[in-house]
C-alpha cells in the first residue's frame, strides 16, 4: 500500500541525502517525492509517497524518519483526513479537427492547454491520483508523447 | 575575544571537559594540531587512525565519558570509519573531529580529499560539515550534546582547513536548543502500570538486559528490580556487568554461545522483560520459535528498537534507570516464582558451562585463570571471534565498564587499542585484552603507542594458529575444509620485546597462571603467548537460524 507522509525538516545542506539514505538504506522505494520551503525559511517540508507492505514497515519508516536529528516532525496523512494534488504536464497530438473532443474531456477534469504548437498540445492538470489517472486514460486516443508527474503533496483538513 | 577555528575547536573542546585525546595529525589538520602543541590537552599519537577510534571507544565505554579522536581528510578519516561504525552500532558516545580540504577545494577531486560527512552518515548518529568558523562553538556544544543523551552514538564534525584558519569572535553558547531532537526520559505512567501488572500476575519472568543498562547508569535499580521479583536476569554480551555475573539470579549470556540455562529460560518464561536491549538476531535465534509463551515488556531509549524484530506488548520508550526507578515504585505486589527458580536451578545443574581438560592448555581454562587471578577486578576488553566468546563465558563481571567489546559490528582489532583507550580513563585499573593470534595482529602497531606513552595493558593471546571462530563454521558446517583460516603467525615475544614490551609464552598448563601473575605485576605493557588447543570450539552453540534452545554442546 501506498502511503503519504509528510516530514518537516532543518532546510540545511545534506538534509536530503540523509532522508533518502535512510530509505535506500533500507530498501524502501520512494514512490515520489516534493520538497521546497516553508513560510518560515529555515525549514522544509518533504512529501514523500512511499510503499510499504505491512503497518509494521511504515511503523519503522516513521520512527526512523523522527530518529532524524534534523526531522522536526513526522505527518503520515494514512488515516488522517487531509487533501492531497498531484501536477502533470501531458503533450498530446493535437489537430484542429479534434478540438472540441479535446475540449469537453478538458473540461470535464478541470485541465487546460497552457501551450499549442503546431501539432502538439501540453496540457496541464492538479488533482488527486485517480482522476489524473482517468485524464490520461482519456487521452490516450489522441495519442501521448510525453508526460511529466511532480510529487504528490499533502495538506491535513484541520 | 577573536579565535581562528582551531582554537575555537580546542577552547570548546576543554568547556566539554575532555581531557584526553586519541589522534593522527596530516596535512588538513595543521592548524588544530599547532595549537594542539601548547594546548595542556593530554593527546595520545597512535600509529593508525582506526586504533584512535577504538581507544576513545574503549575510553568512553570505561568511563562513561565522551572519547574524542581525531585524523586528517581523506584516509585519516576513512580510517576512522570502522571504529565510528563500531561505536554506532554499540551506541557509544564518541566525537570524532576530521580535517577536511579548503572549503573551495570541496567537491574538486582535491588531494586527500574524501566526502567524509557522506561516508560516515548511515554510521554517525549525526555529522557536521563547518561552513562558516562562527558555526563552530555551537556546533561541538551539539555534537556533545547528541553524542551524549537518549540512545548514544559517536556524532562526526567535519572541519575544512581554511575554517580552522578563520578568526572570529568567540561566543560559547549558553544552551544548546535542538527543536528536531529531544530525548524521550521518563516512561509513560499508563504504560508503567501496564507493565507492573503484567510483573504482578507471571509466574515465570525473565529480564534480558542489555548495554542500555551500562549507558544509562541503571545497574542498581536491575538490581533491585530482579531481587524485588525475584526475577533471573539473562545479560546479551552488551549487557555483561550490568547485572553481577556471581549473583544468584544471574543467568549469564543468552544467545547462540550463551549458556544453556539463560537459553531454555528465556524460551519457557511467561514474561520477558527486556531492558536496553534489541533483540539481535545472535540473541533471539529463529525469531518466529522465540519465547513462544511469553508476553514482552521491552524497555529501551529508541523507539526504532521497539517492534523492530518481535512483537511487544507493553513498550515503554525512555531511560532505563528512570523507567526501572518508576517500576519498582508501581510494583506492590510480588508474584510467585519459587517453582520458576527451582526449575532454572535445575537446568543450571544439568546444562553447566564446562569444557573436557586436559592435552593442550584449554582456552577456558586461560579465562578462569585471569579471573582468579585479578580478583574478578580487571577491566576485560576482547577481540571477535572465540577469545570473545570464552571472555564472556569464564570471566564473570560483577560491575558495569568492566566487560568492553565489539558486539554490534563484531570488529576484529577493536581490543587491543581499546584497551589502551581504557587504560588512559582508568589507569589505576588492570586492562587486559583477551585476544586472538589473527585480531591481535589486525591493530598491533598501537604497541608502539602504548609502550612510549606508559600505558601498560596486558595482552592474553589465545595463539591456536587459526582464524578460530569461523574455523568452528568451516568444521561444523562445511565439512572440515578449513578455507584459508589457517594462520602463520610472528613470534609474538620477540615482536613484543621488539617494541620493548615485555613478551611471555605458556606452551603447557601449569606455565599459564605464573605468566598470568609475571604479566600483572610488571611495570608494562605484556604480550603472553598462550599456546591453546588449536582446535577447541567454543560450546554451547546454537546454529544459525535455528531456536536458541536447540544447541549443540560438543560433550555429548
Amino acid at each position: 500500500m501506498r502511503h503519504t507522509i509528510s516530514v518537516l525538516v532543518e532546510n540545511k545542506f545534506g538534509v536530503l541525502a540523509r532522508i533518502a539514505g535512510l530509505f535506500s538504506a533500507r530498501g524502501y522505494n520512494i514512490a515520489s517525492l516534493a520538497v521546497s520551503e516553508t513560510m518560515d525559511p529555515a525549514t522544509s517540508y518533504m512529501t514523500i509517497v512511499v510503499e510499504a507492505k505491512d503497518e509494521n514497515i511504515l511503523e519503522q519508516i516513521k520512527k526512523q524518519l523522527n530518529r532524524l536529528i534534523d526531522v522536526i516532525s513526522v505527518t503520515d496523512f494514512t488515516k488522517k483526513e487531509h487533501v492531497d494534488r498531484e501536477l502533470i504536464l501531458v503533450k498530446v497530438n493535437y489537430s484542429p479537427r479534434e478540438k472540441n473532443k479535446l475540449e469537453n474531456i478538458l473540461n470535464k477534469y478541470i485541465a487546460k492547454i497552457i501551450q499549442h504548437k503546431g501539432d502538439t498540445a501540453i496540457i496541464e492538470m492538479v488533482g488527486e491520483q485517480e482522476q489524473i489517472k482517468q485524464l490520461l486514460e482519456a487521452l490516450n486516443q489522441f495519442g501521448i508523447k510525453e508526460l511529466i508527474k511532480t510529487g504528490r503533496i499533502a495538506m491535513a483538513s484541520q | 575575544m577573536k579565535m581562528n577555528g582551531a582554537q575555537i575547536l580546542i577552547e570548546c573542546l576543554k568547556r566539554e571537559g575532555v581531557e584526553v585525546m586519541f589522534g593522527y595529525p596530516g596535512g588538513q589538520v595543521l592548524p588544530i594540531f599547532d595549537k594542539l602543541y601548547d594546548a595542556n590537552l593530554k593527546f595520545i599519537l597512535v600509529r593508525h587512525e582506526q586504533g584512535a577510534a577504538h581507544a576513545a571507544d574503549g575510553y568512553s565505554r570505561a568511563t562513561g565519558k565522551v572519547g574524542v579522536c581525531i585524523a586528517t581528510s581523506g584516509p585519516g578519516a576513512t580510517n576512522l570509519t570502522t571504529g565510528i561504525a563500531n561505536a554506532y552500532m554499540d551506541s557509544i558516545p564518541m566525537i570524532a573531529i576530521t580535517g577536511q580540504v579548503k572549503t573551495f577545494l570541496i567537491g574538486n577531486d582535491a588531494f586527500q580529499e574524501a566526502d567524509v560527512t557522506g561516508v560516515t552518515r548511515p554510521i554517525t548518529k549525526h555529522n557536521y560539515l563547518v561552513k562558516d568558523a562562527r558555526d563552530l562553538a555551537r556546533i561541538i556544544r551539539e555534537a556533545f550534546y547528541i553524542t551524549s543523551t537518549g540512545r548514544p552514538g559517536p556524532v562526526l564534525i567535519d572541519i575544512p582547513s581554511d575554517v580552522q584558519l578563520q578568526e572570529v569572535e568567540f561566543i560559547w553558547p549558553q544552551e544548546v536548543k535542538i527543536r528536531g531532537y529531544n530525548p524521550t526520559c521518563f516512561g509513560h505512567p499508563g504504560q508503567i502500570k501496564k507493565a507492573a501488572k503484567l510483573i504482578t500476575q507471571a509466574k515465570k519472568p525473565i529480564i534480558y538486559s542489555g548495554g542500555g543498562i551500562i549507558s544509562s547508569a541503571a545497574h542498581h535499580e536491575l538490581k533491585e528490580l530482579a531481587e524485588k521479583i525475584q526475577a533471573p536476569v539473562a545479560m546479551t554480551l552488551m549487557g555483561l556487568g550490568g547485572f553481577p555475573g556471581t549473583h544468584g539470579l544471574a543467568l549469564g549470556m543468552l544467545g547462540m554461545h550463551g549458556t544453556a540455562f539463560a537459553n531454555h529460560a528465556i524460551m519457557e518464561a511467561d514474561l520477558i522483560i527486556a531492558v536496553g536491549a534489541r533483540f539481535d538476531d545472535r540473541v533471539t535465534g529463529r525469531l518466529d520459535a522465540f519465547a513462544p509463551n511469553a508476553k514482552i515488556i521491552h524497555i529501551d531509549i529508541d523507539p526504532t528498537s521497539i517492534s523492530k524484530n518481535v512483537k511487544v506488548d507493553v513498550p515503554i520508550v525512555g531511560d532505563a534507570k528512570n523507567i526501572l526507578g518508576q517500576l519498582l515504585e508501581e510494583i506492590e505486589k510480588v508474584p510467585d516464582v519459587g517453582d520458576w527458580l527451582k526449575t532454572i536451578e535445575g537446568w543450571k545443574r544439568k546444562h553447566p558451562l564446562t569444557y573436557k581438560d586436559g592435552g593442550k592448555i584449554k582456552p577456558q581454562y586461560v579465562i578462569e585463570q585471569l579471573y582468579e587471578a585479578t580478583k574478578a577486578d580487571a577491566i576485560i576488553t576482547t577481540e571477535v571471534g572465540q577469545n570473545q566468546m570464552w571472555a564472556c563465558q569464564w570471566y564473570k563481571y560483577d560491575h558495569p565498564r568492566t566487560f568492553l567489546s565489539s558486539g554490534g559490528l563484531g570488529t576484529m582489532g577493536f581490543g587491543f587499542p581499546a584497551a589502551m583507550g581504557a587504560k588512559v580513563g582508568c589507569p589505576q585499573k588492570q586492562v587486559i585484552d583477551i585476544a586472538g593470534d589473527g585480531s591481535i595482529q589486525m591493530n598491533i602497531q598501537e604497541l608502539a603507542t602504548c609502550v612510549c606513552n606508559k600505558i601498560n595493558v596486558k595482552v592474553a593471546i589465545l595463539n591456536n594458529g587459526y582464524l578460530g571462530m569461523v574455523r568452528q563454521w568451516q568444521e561444523l558446517f562445511y565439512k572440515k575444509r578449513y578455507s584459508h583460516t589457517r594462520l602463520y603467525n610472528p613470534d609474538f615475544v620477540k615482536l613484543a620485546e621488539s617494541y620493548g614490551a615485555l613478551g611471555l609464552r605458556a606452551t603447557k598448563k601449569e606455565e599459564v597462571r605464573p605468566a598470568i601473575e609475571k604479566a600483572l605485576t610488571t611495570e608494562n605493557v605484556v604480550f603472553i603467548d598462550f599456546h591453546v588447543e588449536p582446535e577447541e570450539n567454543v560450546y554451547p552453540m546454537v546454529p544459525a537460524g535455528e531456536a536458541i534452545n536447540r544447541m549443540i554442546d560438543g560433550l555429548a
